[in-house]
């Protein structure tokens, strides 16, 4: 079953709000996960496994680092779907 | 029948997929053995994930290495998993970036401390902490990298390996009447994620894969994770002491 981009934006913020502390309404597509969010790469590499869990995708690390907004995770892991 | 059919053992270092620990842990599992893991603090959720994808889900106990409160406790929160340990795997190393990347110059010693007591004190520590539950023929095994050697960039981490490397000694000396083994993985350059954190450790792969008469493979983890069952194993029931160089036989050619 694949996810909706919306279903995923959803899930995204809850897996970096558990991660944070922040609230999920603040993690939006134009965010920047480390200027905006303040997300160190330790958080970063739980939030990407964890996302791989829920969303059934592999992201590898070679990708992360281009992954730089909320959105262009979103759009990656939307394409990254089987 | 598996390598390590019916082993206890605890392993710490997972931290992600491509941590060598997790592919110990991979590599014991899928010859027999049972496994626990640990981890500590902003990491656990890392490990606990990561945990998931061995072929058995395994349990993960906190411990900072340099809590003496989790040190205390290790025992009785293993010993909820297992009764007893056949084997350790020490995967266990940081250094502030301070003295690393080419700042052996400017290390400054809290630092270099921190260095020590986080990548070879805690050898000992670690050994010390698992020790009740560790029975005769049980086994300690840890990772470094040839710390006869100054190497780019790895600066006081590079120190702090030469101590972790006469720590297995001492603990091999005042264990063996124990019949507990203490041995040492020196593997070549793994791209992990520890290995990631090093300020240009592309320095350190410099020429390994072309000098190694076997070659080598730092995207591989496989032969490194490998020796380490070997050394858990009962396969090396008189050495100890030791320093097992897995890195393709960099360490054995002039030039």
């Amino acid at each position: 079953m694949a996810y909706s981009e919306q279903e995923i934006l959803t899930g995204l913020a809850e897996i970096v709000s558990e991660e944070t502390g922040l609230p999920t309404d603040s993690v939006s597509p134009e965010k920047s996960f480390t200027d905006d969010l303040d997300i160190d790469s330790l958080s970063m590499m739980t939030i990407v496994t964890l996302a791989e869990e829920k969303f059934s995708v592999r992201i590898p690390d070679d990708e992360v680092k281009n992954l730089t907004t909320v959105g262009d995770a979103v759009s990656y892991i939307n394409g990254a779907q089987g | 029948m598996g390598l390590l059919d019916g082993k206890k053992l605890l392993v710490t270092g997972v931290l992600t997929d491509s941590s060598i620990a997790f592919h110990v842990a991979r590599l014991a599992q899928s010859e027999g053995a049972e496994v626990v893991l640990t981890s500590f603090g902003r990491q656990m959720r890392l490990t606990q994930a990561i945990a998931k994808r061995l072929p058995e889900p395994a349990p993960v106990v906190e411990l900072d290495a340099t809590s003496s409160e989790d040190l205390e406790a290790l025992a009785d929160r293993v010993r909820e998993h297992t009764g007893h340990l056949d084997g350790v795997v020490h995967s266990i190393g940081f250094a502030p970036q301070s003295v690393m990347g080419g700042n052996f110059l400017a290390g400054e010693w809290p630092d270099v401390a921190t260095a020590v007591q986080v990548s070879a004190f805690s050898l000992k520590a670690l050994t010390v902490a698992a020790q009740p539950l560790m029975v005769r023929g049980s086994a300690v095994v840890g990772l470094t990298f040839d710390a006869r050697y100054a190497w780019p960039v790895y600066d006081w981490m590079g120190v702090a390996k030469a101590a972790f490397e006469s720590t297995a000694r001492y603990l091999a000396r005042d264990l063996g009447p124990e019949g507990i083994r203490v041995n040492l993985v020196s593997a070549g350059p793994v791209r992990t994620t520890a290995a990631k954190s090093i300020p240009g450790f592309e320095a350190m792969e410099g020429g390994w894969p072309e000098r190694a008469p076997l070659g080598w493979d730092v995207r591989d983890p496989e032969p490194t994770a490998r020796a380490v069952a070997a050394l858990l194993s009962d396969w090396f029931p008189a050495t100890t002491g030791e320093i097992v160089h897995v890195d393709g036989g960099f360490h054995a050619m002039g030039l």
